[in-house]
């Protein structure tokens, strides 16, 4: 299907199944959020893997089942490559019309999988690699990953007298994938979730790799209350401190290009990861912000 | 390619004809001396059409085996090859491999462990991963090594088994010679081995969650299972080798492979190609009137414990020749063996020489000392547990 | 409607009652997680549109479509509130579960 006759997804037309159930993930936690309603956009000629980390932890202990359709527990640096397997193996057995499906998180992608995802991009194999971004190690009990935060608390980088937490930025993903010249890849936030959908809509449809990063919050590790997870993904959104954007035929293109930035401040502080943070660190995640804006701007926002 | 019933190929080469009969849908492998050749030889016949398999360029050992598993959970017959480090890279899929009950088949090019580094041959590397949960044959010759592939995926594939099968050849003494091998009949073969069908295996009309997490409370069956699996291998494996036999006319003996052992007063125990050095060896001993024998063993695991027992009530010395060594302790298939013998109608010497590290020559002079220490300690001179054999230098306790 | 569902799940007494290596009916649910909750979500069926906002945020699935509205899987809802602080038309409120 072409993007021209695509419709777009949404509550009222998605379907109905839940394929991610029953399972025992903490109370409002945004990455079940995330393998829900990709798997409702997959359907059930998926296959999915997941490496060692929570959405595994939580949705295969023996004999709860929470996954309804063909799943599996990968090594925790194999995710890339137990997808590509399974995607020759289904070929072989002349099954191709099916979804391929890896849900990881950071740590799972940017720091211990990262080699097995560059693998399986340059294989060109079509599987989708989505990563589920809380921003640092939560299943082991929130440590340090390559994509926590600038400054953020956590049980790795401690906030004290000398150091106030973690002491590097994000590390970019989703350009180190574009840089593969992978054929689909976009960043989501479970905070526009139908943009979200639409992104694994149009991943399932690459007749190779593709790669969505969506940032989910998780309330236990970020110290916030249950119910926020949603908005508090948007949020992050809105104050430019994670973004929308998509990388399609070699082109980047930005999704949402706010006017004007909400408040980092009340951003950060709704959460007790940010806490200890002074003004001055603020003005520097701010600084970090814009410059990484104004690239981005600057270079893929096409206006010819 | 075109087969001809005979070809004078290198044990690597034997490596690839094996898979190829053995019709694959995955091939999956990352280069490693002295391993290169049967991937090369695999690409090629891929690419030629021979075999008509997914040939995955991954991009590491750890995903070689990873990628193995994902064709192997939703069905596909899955080929991977090894050596060394690359065997220690995929360390963690070894044991996920065996757990998961996928039987893939693997060749191991066994081949020293770095630090210092050596591309030469020693079992160091396999046999520091006989508690992973695969079936490991040990072969001597490239037509043993062509024909324990196409075994070993019938062996894998019993549905009472479903364990991994690693097929070890010595790394350049059996990867790189050439000799002159029978290869087998397509058609004979696909008799021999039946398509993989498994009950362990994702599909799309009866979705299945694999490789799940288990509590205290379950645990341990699943290792059980896993363990009595192995145990139960041992027949099947019995029954392949007669099997085999009569399809093809080759058999191996099974578990082991005797020689001379049977009014033999001392025996030495081997793995792989050395066997063939210490054969020659064993008749020139005969010739002298000595009553020596040999024992191979070919699989480590499942170790054949009854074989071991057995050889130890009839004969009075038993040296084992280890080319690898567990530090602090002595050699691997040294502990193995001494295990089984544990009883009262255990021999009254046993003896481990180490060496052969790193490519180092084992020579047939050597062979016979130790075959003469062991007849010496049987009569009663002192001797050490465990002997280094053909270190260059004199070790420091013997400078004056 | 494919979902995962719970199950008569009787303890294997024999080892030949596990299945042969960890492989199991995906969607095999043996137990709830209505124990979790604390706060309970109540559905205004006057307040709410059918919008389904809170069907499409609930990170566990409880919420599902019912006549035009929306209903809550109380076997599986962990209490987390996301669809009472999401909803625009505050249809849903939270109330302490009794403890019993």
């Amino acid at each position: 299907m072409k993007s021209e006759n695509r419709i777009r997804l949404n509550a009222q037309n998605i379907s109905d199944n839940e394929y991610f159930f029953g399972h025992k993930a903490c109370a409002g936690c945004a990455g079940s959020l995330a393998v829900r309603l990709a798997l409702k956009v997959l359907g059930e000629r998926t296959f999915t893997a997941l490496p060692a980390g929570c959405m595994s932890a939580v949705g295969f202990i023996y004999p709860q089942m929470a996954f309804a359709i063909n799943a599996m527990i990968s090594t925790f640096p194999g995710t890339a490559s137990l997808l590509s397997g399974m995607k020759a193996g289904l070929k072989k057995l002349g099954k191709e019309d099916v979804n391929i499906v890896g849900f990881a998180g950071d740590g799972g992608t940017a720091d211990i999988g990262i080699q097995a995802l560059s693998g399986a991009i340059d294989r060109r194999d079509r599987v989708i690699y989505i990563c589920y971004d809380n921003e640092a190690y939560m299943n082991t009990g929130i440590q340090k990953s390559g994509l926590t935060p600038f400054g953020t608390k956590t049980t790795t980088t401690p906030a004290g007298k000398n150091i106030r937490g973690c002491l590097t930025h994000k590390k970019n993903m989703f350009e180190i994938v574009a840089a593969h010249d992978i054929e689909y890849a976009a960043t989501a936030s479970v905070g526009y979730p139908e943009d979200f959908m639409n992104k694994v809509q149009k991943a399932a449809e690459a007749s190779t790799t593709s790669y969505i990063h969506v940032l989910a919050p998780c309330p236990t590790g970020w110290g916030t209350p249950t119910e926020t997870a949603v908005e508090i993904a948007k949020d992050a959104v809105d104050c430019g401190l994670w973004f929308l954007a998509e990388y399609e035929e070699g082109e980047f293109k930005l999704n949402r290009v706010p006017k004007e930035f909400s408040s980092v401040k009340n951003y950060l502080f709704q959460q007790s990861r940010f806490k200890h943070l002074t003004e001055d660190d603020i003005i520097e995640i701010e600084r970090f912000r814009d410059k990484k804006w104004d690239r981005m701007k600057s270079k893929w926002l096409n206006e010819k | 390619m075109k087969y001809e019933e005979k070809m004078f190929v290198s044990g690597n080469e034997a490596v690839a004809l094996g898979v190829c009969l053995s019709r694959p849908h995955v091939i999956s492998a990352y280069p490693i001396t002295p391993q290169t050749v049967v991937v090369e030889r695999l690409s090629e016949l891929v690419e030629d059409g021979s075999i008509d398999a997914d040939f995955m360029h991954v991009e590491s050992e750890h995903s070689a085996l990873s990628a193995a598993m994902g064709s192997s959970a939703v069905g596909a017959r899955t080929f991977t090859a090894t050596s060394s480090q690359g065997l220690l890279y995929m360390a963690e899929c070894l044991h996920y491999a065996s757990g998961g009950r996928f039987p893939i088949v693997m060749m191991n090019a066994n081949r020293s462990l770095a630090l210092p580094w050596s591309i030469y041959g020693d079992l160091r590397d396999s046999l520091s991963l006989l508690d992973s949960g695969w079936i490991q044959v040990y072969v001597e010759d490239a037509q043993e090594a062509l024909d324990m592939i196409i075994q070993g995926y019938k062996i894998a594939e019993h549905k009472e088994v479903l364990t991994p099968f690693m097929v070890n050849l010595d790394g350049f003494v059996l990867t790189h010679t050439y000799e002159l091998v029978q290869v087998p009949n397509q058609q004979e073969v696909d008799h021999f081995l039946p398509p993989f069908e498994t009950v362990n295996k994702m599909a799309l009309d009866a979705p299945k969650s694999l490789g799940f997490s288990s509590t205290p409370q379950d645990n341990l069956e699943f290792k059980y299972q896993q363990h009595m699996a192995m145990m139960k291998s041992i027949e099947i494996i019995e029954a392949s080798d007669r099997e085999f036999g009569q399809r093809f006319g080759r058999t191996y003996g099974g578990m082991v492979d005797a020689y001379k052992c049977e009014d033999a007063d001392a025996v030495l125990i081997t793995l792989g190609s050395i066997t063939g050095t210490a054969r020659i060896v064993i008749d020139q001993l005969r010739e002298e009137g000595l009553k020596v024998g040999l024992f191979k063993i070919r699989y480590m695991r499942p170790f054949p414990v009854n074989e071991i027992r057995e050889l130890g009530r009839k004969v009075k010395a038993i040296g084992v020749l280890d080319k690898d060594i567990s530090f602090g302790y002595e050699g691997t298939i040294f502990t193995n063996v001494n295990s089984a013998l544990v009883g009262p109608d255990s021999p009254k010497v046993t003896m481990n020489f180490v060496g052969g590290f790193g490519g180092r020559n084992i020579s047939k002079a050597e062979i016979a000392k130790m075959f003469h220490d062991l007849l010496f300690a049987m009569k009663g001179k002192p001797y050490d547990r465990v002997n280094f054999v053909n270190l260059g230098v004199k070790t420091n306790e013997i400078r004056k | 409607m494919i979902k995962p569902t719970l199950r008569n799940y009787k303890r294997p007494v024999y080892i030949t009652d596990y299945p042969t290596g960890p492989n199991c009916e995906s969607g095999h649910l043996v137990d709830k997680n209505s124990g979790w909750r604390t706060f309970r979500p109540t559905i205004n069926l006057d307040l709410c549109k059918g919008c389904l906002r809170c069907y499409l945020l609930c990170p566990d699935g409880v919420i599902f479509k019912s006549n035009s509205k929306v209903d809550v899987d109380y076997d599986f809802c962990k209490g987390c509130g996301i669809c009472a602080h999401e909803c625009k038309f505050k249809a849903i409120t939270m109330t302490k579960e009794d403890k019993e």
